[in-house]
């Protein structure tokens, strides 16, 4: 039987890129093929192509045998393909309805729009795959979590049986990513044909039934899990071989930097997210924030960097109360900061690479004399930190919104590491990052460590915490739950303690 | 950056900042009624409103409205104050709806003392009021339909204007040098009006679709186009031939029954078809925006194109469309003003209403009917200060033309809150 899904010598030119380079693959039907690249590798952009967002410049694509030619969404939608895309295409003002049947509408008499059949299609599909979503909810109102399940009942809408899915786990708790691996499967064993992209090595092992993997443009190889191992995958991705556990010495802990009191934080809907927080992070060492998304991490930190106000306690930088200074402020006193949404908070999308890169610093000499910005100076830091940090863009003057994702947060690590600071602030900074560059990204967290910058790192995934910090603080609805040192931690104490299971709980089931 | 966590600071205390001076907002209405009106006014002086309009109208009469002046700016007043005071104390859950009262009050109590003493007609001062607000009410549709799929209008004062000198000519030419019967001849006018707003819509289309122009020159190129080829013309061609600058106008038509409800009657049910044309526009535009297949694709390429595109929305079509169709109703407010109002056109005769019209929209955050309250606004405090004008109130007329837009500023800024546009409002989509 013909695969579901042929590509054959796709080819795919930008300006100064290759992102595709005769590429040819196959999906049989209800399987679940891993997709794997670099950062930059092309694997968005393929996937583009199907889709009938980019038209190759090269090679066919053979649907159930057939020749296809994709023009637009519409005549990939028309021949069952639908994807999810690496950054959602959701209304945010609109219903989970309106958005799934935005395209296909429901409509009595003609026009007008039928939101109750909708609805009823949805919770018919919801059920079918135990997705739980309530389709009159605003999407903007909805966790991501959430947000990716309207993605895929978009496509099971749309009765698409082969479905891409471009790295859907990189926004999702470790939860939510069993959750959703569990929906894949269903959707499998029904027959449904799956391309599914990641960065995380565990997961393909865990979901894929192949493997391909993408470098610079072209297939390295496809192979299965059974056939490999993760060392094996990260090598093929990469071209070397990969550390996948990060190397590093017992911390010298010094002076505090950075100290909480009693910190207290309101969310955006004005319910109290951080509730009476206290900790310290010392020169020289690596504090970590364990703990599922959503239970004041991220109200921690933007009160931290001065983006939210404190409701109560106090925030003190070397010593100086800075619970009510202004970001620019903060960041003076040497604090960097990765934030948790690199799109929203953490770069001007449409600036070229450069200017990003000295967004925090542009009014200062050298990028700045008397107000006025030295463009030579800028363009020049620009081209070094681009190749010290190995950042994948055609050049410095390239838009940010046309790198690849995992490209984007280079960027932005480029620039907070590139000033001399005393804090760090890193937000989930591995965040859709390929193995190598987490590599990278944790050597160079562990030099700054080591220099005697104070870091405290905030991540939903425990492998990250457990092997960067030498302290783990897990937060669990808005407090800290306990702080543990990060030799003695067991992955099950710090679940069980993510959970909300109380300290002396833990080490009574422990003990 | 928006700032979601002013919804926090809301919480955290500014809430109540916004509360107290709400309150005072109050009471320094009810104050100012009292010192500025009530006080110094000789006592036993009548203000008398008269509520029919007089001459053909068919509504049934009812006896004008004789209040005692200071009794009545006494109890609005202290109406004023009593709500301040409750405000301060208690708070109001609706606070929005207090203070559009309290405006009320102090536009009813500036009538009173401006007419006091003297008979004033309020059915016409609503009538005139409904008439000025028309072609800013379907400015900001035009507004409405482009905006929604994200292209700024900025043109729709010269799409006005091109409508006003198309419909006179093409009138009078139809009337006058076709001898045509006044409805076909008027239809003709009309019609040519849309054509040409139309055009220039699907000019302004091509230009920030297609060709990627910022919307803004974009529409000021077509503003001053407009400008030009009409004053140029209407300088060689109106004024030299006086029957081309002549194209008559569309009659008033009781609706039966409707026309005889007093008051509402002969303000609202006493126009003539174009006025009842913009009811029906605003309804349908607010019925497809927001219950129709085409709505909701339009909301969806003005909030988030590429969301629609990957959903087979063909994004650039629906831009066309709409765009064109903004055009079409820019056209039908020139029209108005033309055969609806005054019947003949005159070099820059729009005087602004196309830009007022844009402002009505923000206010009315994009719906055809929130576009037309703002429009009700600014036509009342317009009719308003002509109105009184002709009473010969005794303060500065200067002021006199400011108070009503301080009302409306004030009223606006409080009741409607802050206005979010359409999140890809003016950016050109790229299609990869
Ligand atoms: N619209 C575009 N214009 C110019 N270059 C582009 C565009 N889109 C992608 N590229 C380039 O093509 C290459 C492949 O990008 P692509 O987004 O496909 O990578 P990816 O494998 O999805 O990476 P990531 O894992 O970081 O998302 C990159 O070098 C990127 O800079
Ligand atoms: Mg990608």
């Amino acid at each position: 039987m013909a695969p579901v899904l042929e590509l054959r010598g796709i080819t795919k030119r930008f300006p100064g890129v290759l992102a595709n380079d005769h590429i040819s693959l196959t999906l049989e039907e209800g399987e679940i093929h891993a997709l794997l690249g670099e950062n930059g590798a092309g694997k968005t952009t393929l996937m583009n192509i199907l889709y009938g967002l980019y038209r190759p410049d090269e090679g066919e694509i053979y649907v159930r045998g057939q020749r296809a030619e994709i023009r637009q969404p519409n005549d990939a939608i028309a021949l069952g393909i639908g994807m999810v895309h690496q950054h959602f295409m959701l209304v945010p003002v609109f219903t989970v309805a309106e958005n799934v049947m935005l395209g296909v509408e429901s409509v009595r008499a003609g026009i007008f729009l039928d939101q109750e059949d909708a609805v009823r299609r949805i919770r018919q599909i919801s059920e079918q795959y135990g997705l739980g979503v309530d389709p009159y909810a605003y999407i903007k109102t909805l966790p991501v979590g959430i947000q990716q399940r309207v993605e895929i009942i978009k496509l099971l809408y749309r009765q698409a049986d082969i479905l891409i899915l471009d790295e859907p786990t990189a926004v999702l708790t470790p939860q939510e990513v069993e959750e959703l691996f569990k929906i894949l499967r269903a959707l499998s064993s029904q027959g449904k044909s799956i391309i599914f992209i990641t960065h995380k090595l565990k997961e393909v092992m865990a979901i894929a039934d192949r493997i391909t993997v993408l470098r610079n443009g072209r297939v390295v190889g496809t192979t299965t899990p059974a056939q490999t191992s993760e060392e094996q995958l990260a090598a093929m991705m990469v071209g070397r071989e990969v550390l996948l556990r990060v190397e590093k010495r017992p911390a010298q802990p010094g002076e505090p930097v950075l100290r909480v009191e009693n910190l207290q934080v309101y969310d955006d809907r004005g319910n109290l997210a951080v509730r009476g927080v206290s900790f310290e992070v010392r020169a020289g060492e690596v504090v970590g924030v364990a703990g599922v998304q959503g239970n004041g991490q991220t109200e921690l930190v933007q009160a931290l960097t001065g983006l939210r106000p404190a409701a109560g306690g106090r925030i003190f930088i070397l010593d100086k109360d800075v619970t009510t200074a202004s970001p620019r402020a903060i960041l003076e006193r040497g604090v960097a900061h990765v934030p948790e949404d690199r799109q929203k908070d953490g770069l001007v999308l449409s600036f070229p690479v450069a200017d990003n890169l000295v967004l925090n610093t542009y009014y200062l000499p050298p990028f700045a004399q008397r107000g006025v910005l030295d463009r030579e100076v800028i363009l020049a830091t620009a081209e070094r930190r681009v190749r010290e940090f190995d950042v994948r863009t055609p050049s410095v003057l390239t838009p940010v919104s046309s790198l690849s994702g995992g490209n984007q947060q280079k960027v932005i690590v480029a620039r907070e590491f590139s000033r001399p600071i005393r804090l760090l602030i890193a937000s989930q900074p591995t965040r859709g990052l390929d193995v190598g560059s987490i590599e990278y990204i944790h050597r160079r967290i562990i030099e700054k460590r080591d220099e005697g910058c104070a870091v405290l790192l905030v991540s939903p995934e425990l492998d990250e915490v457990m092997n960067l910090s030498d302290r783990i603080a897990v937060m669990y609805e808005g407090q800290i739950q306990a702080i543990l040192p990060a030799e003695t931690a067991t992955k099950e104490e710090i679940g069980l303690l993510m959970a909300g299971v109380r300290k002396e709980e833990v080490r009574a089931t422990a003990g | 950056m928006s700032t979601p966590w002013q919804a926090v600071g809301a919480r955290a205390g500014v809430s109540i900042r916004r509360a107290r001076t709400y309150g005072f907002v109050f009471l320094a209405a009810g104050l100012s009624i009292f010192l500025l009106f009530a006080w110094g006014l000789p006592a036993g002086q009548t203000t008398t409103f008269v509520l029919h309009p007089g001459g053909a109208s068919q509504a049934i009469p009812i006896p004008d409205l004789t209040l005692p002046s200071q009794t009545t700016l006494y109890i609005l007043a202290l109406l004023c104050v009593f709500l301040g005071g409750w405000q301060l104390a208690r708070g109001f859950r609706r606070v929005n709806l207090v203070l559009s009262l309290i405006a009320g009050a102090f536009v009813i109590a500036f009538l009173t003392w401006a007419a006091s003493g003297k008979s004033f007609n309020l059915t016409g001062l609503l009538n005139s009021a409904l008439l000025r607000a028309v072609p800013i009410a379907l400015a900001g549709l035009s507004g409405v339909l482009c905006e929604r799929c994200a292209v700024i209008n900025i043109a729709i004062e010269g799409m006005m204007l091109t409508g006003a000198f198309v419909a006179a000519l093409m009138g009078s030419v139809a009337a006058n040098v076709w001898k045509w019967p006044a409805p076909a001849s008027l239809t003709f006018g009309l019609v040519s009006a849309l054509m040409a707003g139309a055009l220039l819509g699907l000019l302004l289309a091509v230009l920030a679709v297609r060709f990627k122009v910022d919307q803004i020159i974009a529409g000021t190129a077509i503003n001053i186009l407009a400008t030009g080829i009409t004053s140029f013309l209407s300088a060689r061609i109106l004024a030299e031939f006086q029957y081309l600058n002549n194209p008559g106008i569309f009659r008033p038509i009781s609706l039966p029954l409707f026309s005889k409800i007093p008051i509402i009657g002969p303000v609202v049910f006493e126009q003539n078809i174009l006025v009842y044309v913009m009811f029906v526009l605003l309804a349908a535009v607010h019925i497809m925006l927001f219950y129709t297949r085409w709505g909701l694709r339009t909301r969806a390429v003005g909030e988030h194109p590429r969301a629609a595109d990957t959903l087979g929305v063909n994004v650039f079509r629906t831009r066309y469309i709409n765009v064109t169709l903004g055009g079409m109703v820019a056209g039908l407010a020139g029209a108005f003003l033309i055969l609806g109002s005054v019947g003949r056109f005159d070099e820059l005769m729009t005087a602004g209403k196309g830009f007022i019209g844009l402002a009505a929209m923000i206010f009315g955050k994009w719906t055809p009917f929130g576009a037309f309250g703002a429009a009700l606004i600014f036509g009342f405090a317009d009719a308003l200060q002509t109105k009184l004008a002709i009473l010969a109130v005794p303060i500065p007329s200067q002021f006199l033309l400011m108070a009503p837009y301080l009302v409306t500023m004030i009223v606006l800024a409080g009741v409607i809150g802050e206005a979010i546009p359409p999140a890809a409002d003016g950016q050109p989509y790229e299609k990869q």
